[in-house]
């Protein structure tokens, strides 16, 4: 049935370095339009280096190279005519802890589109409130659109930064660890969230909590010390994995 | 077809990052331009031939009227004179009391402050133009070759070396010397005793607040000291110059009231606060996991704070001192007020004494532009240059390798 | 049974007593010394610090009147130097924290240029503002505008070239303090800001100056601190002891610290001078600490928010 997905982003053989430190090894993965693929293995295994380097956010350091390929729409990420700027608009991310700009919910949420020269008050209007109904916070912030938004509790504040991302309409969503710094209920409704997200955007997800994975994801793929051990369907990879290095992380015996 | 493809040309951010780029090497330039506009001035010695130095002599200069500063004003020397007779406490450079050595040679090189006054009040006197470059140096080198005569008898034409590393520094006579080792005595004198006072209090105060001090006192403590730091050192010369010239001269009944001490402890004032913050900073840098330890072992504050954590800060207090060595060298205000500022080729800090920054400081209102003199103070601050560029250069490199691998184990 | 006392031999705890006395006499010491100071001037100087002193021009060769042009002297000399120099270190603070690589021959060398130039002694700037802005610069821009190298406009000592010279002098200050600010805005706004698809430039003016504007408030009001007591670096290059009614940027001016210097090294009357000495000395000590108090009240609120 995978083979029948159209494949929204993909990777060849793509190795990672920092400098001299190789922190990828070859990782081919392909992912899935519309559905939402979670990556997950003990910290420091390399996951959000994989992440970053999907919207090139790994560029901001020094040193670092590639080898291999990496591909959105067929087209070569690293090409050397790709702007780095137009890909960002098309990938957006949300990062482990919530990064308001320290300014009003409003002009937080029409940065990205202001960055592309003004546009009439009316769209922007309309644009602010379709995102923060997306992210399932137009309810709670609507009458205070033009307070400041480090005054939001810290779901509210991912939400927010949710709402930002998906103000640009891009097609693919990029989410760092988004619930790692978020109580409970808070964490609930983020996954909530990520569900209804999935069916207009391809949502690449990094966890290192398994049973968010396991609640939130359709494909899987379970990464140790630089190296892609397994990807599958979610479905398989927790309840039959092949590899035994799967089985047991998956089983809580290491980790 | 490349989807991520510029949409617009981003010309607004390659100007802005170049701009910035451009201005951040400012800093750059304007190095490079101190280098070559302070020794540019300097280099009129290297190349005026041996002739040429022996034109300033006190008639040329008759001709053309210093360049002073304060045209409306009386100069300094002027006003030095005038208040040499007046005999009040203020620091006059007195040939008779101090220069009798030196006095056995030629008499008219004794420094006299009236024959100087008469020519250039004369030179005032015409209304002489101000200064004329094309005047250059040669023309008073003819008109005076005959008034030049006497002294080229006495002694042959010596080079620029041996004139620099002379005993006697006198530029306005009718011999000019400029001989820098009584500079390099006054400055060495006063630097030393500004480190020998400043740096162990400075360290002490650090160690103090940073391990013995309870949080309370500290705060009030190490805000007090960088206080200090704020005091404009023309402030801490006048506070020599008036109160701790007076007070050491009572205790120690000194000949000379304002002397190579009284300017080093105006050194140590500014100093300190460099030295306490410095070490302070490399004091609590030092991990706090070393001091528990030490403490967990049975040390008390003490042990651990002198025999642990100071050789820890090791590079950063060494770093401290040099940096106040670098700041005791180069300061010139208190060095203008406080040291009595008379070239005495003599090691005795209960003399007076002149340092580098001081002779720019005091004479560089009074020069010709383009003489002799002009081109020796130049070659003075591009040596004070150099000297804390080299200081620099050796704490960056030097002190922050030992501290980097200090923490590394190596 | 355990004591815990007296582990150490007599002999020892004698020295670590004067081991911790020696430290907390250093500490006494130097504030001892900072309070003489503060006290000397202000118990000879307050009663002579009256309106009249500040508002009035001097008399009688500056040993009667006031000091208002000096007062006028030193503003105008660090409002022209911050207007000139503050631009320049922000954008270099801004290249260093935002552009530079570290790895970078550029950059490393202007982090040196700028370590050097905190350490040049101020009285070779003070050569640098004769050598380079009046004998250079000015005599250039004299032949340039009047076509004659030596018509001594822009080819003279003046304020202009003063306010030039500390300009240069402070630059290290206004690049520590703006560094500080930018180092102060958190990565992660940096990088969010850039994961929509902003440029460098367009993150900078756009998340990270607004968060750094008191950053660069300090850095300017520590540079005008350390300015306006600077003398050693415009000894020659514009300072006048008494002047005509022209204040121009090419014209000579007065200043509150080389005041005090001429008054203290070159009074006629030495009794007379004596408390308008201290009252200068106050004028001067009151802008000094008022600029350095704001400066690092800001800084100390801009770090309880971070």
């Amino acid at each position: 049935m995978a083979k029948d997905l159209p494949i929204k982003a993909r990777t060849q053989d793509f190795s990672f370095y920092y400098g001299s430190k190789q922190a990828l090894y070859n990782i081919t993965i392909p992912m899935y339009e519309h559905r939402v693929t979670a990556f997950i293995g003990p910290s420091g295994c390399g996951k959000s280096t994989f992440l970053r380097s999907i919207n090139r956010m790994n560029d901001l350091i020094d040193g670092t190279q590639h080898t291999g390929l990496m591909e959105i729409d067929g087209t070569n990420v690293y090409a050397s005519d790709v702007d780095v700027t137009t890909l960002r608009r098309r990938v957006g991310m949300v990062f482990q802890k919530s990064t308001p700009f320290p300014k009003s919910i409003y002009e937080n949420i029409t940065y990205g589109l202001s960055l592309t020269g003004s546009k009439p008050k009316a769209e922007l209007d309309e644009i602010v409130e379709s995102s923060l109904r997306r992210a399932a916070l137009w309810d709670e912030v609507k009458d205070r659109l033009h307070h400041s938004a480090l005054g939001l509790s810290g779901g509210q504040q991912q939400r927010l930064c949710i709402a930002r991302a998906v103000s640009i309409n891009p097609d693919i969503l990029l989410m760092d660890e988004p619930c790692s710094a978020l109580d409970p209920i808070s964490t609930g409704k983020v996954e909530e969230l990520i569900t209804e997200l999935k069916d207009s955007y391809t949502i690449v997800l990094v966890t290192h909590n398994m049973q968010q994975a396991a609640r939130v994801s359709d494909y899987t793929g379970f990464f140790l010390l630089g190296k892609l051990i397994e990807f599958d369907r979610t479905r398989t990879i927790f309840t039959s994995p092949a590899q035994k290095e799967t089985e047991d992380y998956i089983t809580g015996r290491f980790g | 077809m490349n989807p991520f493809r510029a949409t617009s040309k981003h010309i607004g951010e390659h100007v802005a990052e170049w701009t910035i780029r451009i201005v951040a090497s400012f800093s750059i330039i304007v190095i490079f331009l101190i280098f070559v506009f302070v020794f540019r001035e300097a280099t009129s010695l290297f190349v005026a031939p041996a002739a040429k130095t022996e034109a300033p002599a006190p008639t040329a200069e008759a001709d053309l009227r210093p360049e002073v500063y304060n045209p409306d004003v009386m100069s300094l020397e002027e006003r030095m004179a005038a208040e040499t007779s007046a005999a009040t406490d203020q620091d006059v450079y007195n040939p008779d009391a101090e220069l009798t050595p030196a006095a056995s040679e030629a008499d008219q090189e004794v420094y006299n402050p009236d024959a100087v006054l008469s020519e250039t009040s004369a030179a005032a006197d015409e209304g002489q133009d101000v200064y004329n470059p094309d005047v250059e140096l040669g023309t008073p080198a003819q008109a005076a070759s005959t008034q030049v005569e006497a002294p080229t008898a006495e002694e042959a034409p010596k080079s620029l070396w041996d004139r620099l590393t002379g005993t006697v520094w006198q530029p306005v006579s009718e011999i000019p010397k400029y001989g820098m080792v009584p500079l390099l005595i006054g400055t060495a004198k006063t630097t030393i005793v500004a480190i020998l006072l400043g740096a162990p209090l400075g360290i002490l105060a650090a160690l103090y607040t940073a391990f013995f001090a309870p949080r309370r006192l500290r705060n009030i403590v190490k805000p007090a000291i960088e206080l200090l730091a704020g005091f404009p050192s023309v402030v801490i010369g006048f506070f020599c110059l008036s109160i701790i010239a007076s007070y050491l001269q009572d205790i120690l009944g000194t000949t000379f009231r304002l002397n190579a001490i009284v300017g080093g402890i105006g050194l140590s004032i500014t100093v300190i606060p460099l030295v306490f913050s410095i070490a302070e900073e490399a004091l609590s840098a030092v991990p706090r996991s070393l001091r528990e330890a030490s403490l967990a072992l049975g040390s008390t504050e003490w042990q651990t704070a002198y025999r642990v954590m100071l050789p820890a800060a090791a590079p950063g207090v060494f770093a401290a001192v040099l940096l106040g060595v670098g700041r005791a060298f180069g300061e010139t205000m208190i060095a203008l007020m406080a040291t009595g500022n008379a070239p005495l080729p003599s090691w005795s800090i209960l003399e007076p004494a002149r340092t580098f920054a001081a002779t720019i400081g005091s004479e560089m209102g009074e020069v010709v532009w383009g003489s002799e003199h002009y081109g020796i103070l130049f070659l003075i601050g591009s040596m004070l240059f150099v000297f804390s560029f080299g200081l620099n250069a050796i704490t960056e490199l030097y002190v922050k390798q030992r501290l980097i691998k200090r923490f590394q184990g190596k | 049974m355990i004591t815990f006392q007296g582990h150490l031999a007599p002999h020892k705890r004698i020295i670590g007593f004067f081991a911790v006395l020696v430290a907390a006499f250093a500490a006494v010491a130097i504030i001892g010394l900072l309070v003489s100071m503060l006290g000397t001037f202000t118990i000879g100087g307050l009663q002579h610090l009256t309106w009249s002193f500040l508002t009035e021009a001097p008399r009688n060769s500056n040993m009667e009147g006031g000091i208002f042009p000096a007062i006028i002297g030193t503003a105008l000399l660090v409002l022209i130097m911050t207007i000139l120099g503050v631009p320049v270190g922000t954008a270099t603070a801004i290249y260093l924290n935002e552009y530079a690589k570290q790895s970078s021959v550029f950059a490393r060398s202007v982090r040196f240029a700028v370590n050097t130039l905190a350490g040049v002694p101020s009285i070779v700037f003070g050569l640098f503002g004769v050598g380079f802005f009046v004998q250079f610069l000015g005599k250039g821009l004299d032949g340039a505008v009047y076509g004659d190298a030596n018509a001594k406009v822009f080819g003279e000592e003046s304020l202009l070239w003063c306010s030039a010279t500390l300009a240069v002098l402070t630059l290290p200050v206004v690049i520590v303090a703006v560094e500080e600010a930018l180092r102060a805005v958190p990565r992660e706004l940096r990088e969010a800001s850039l994961a929509l698809g902003a440029t460098r430039w367009q993150t900078i003016r756009r998340v990270v100056l607004p968060n750094s504007l008191t950053g660069i408030l300090t850095g300017s009001i520590l540079a005008v601190g350390r300015g306006a007591g600077e003398v050693a670096a415009i000894l020659f290059v514009g300072v006048a002891y008494s002047m005509g009614s022209d204040l121009g940027l090419t014209e000579k001016f007065m200043h509150l610290g080389y005041h005090l210097y001429v008054l203290a090294t070159q009074s006629p009357d030495v009794e007379k001078a004596l408390p308008l000495q201290y009252a200068t000395t106050l004028v001067l000590l009151a802008l000094t600490f008022l600029l350095n108090f704001t400066a690092i009240y800001i800084r100390s609120q801009l770090r309880r928010k971070t």
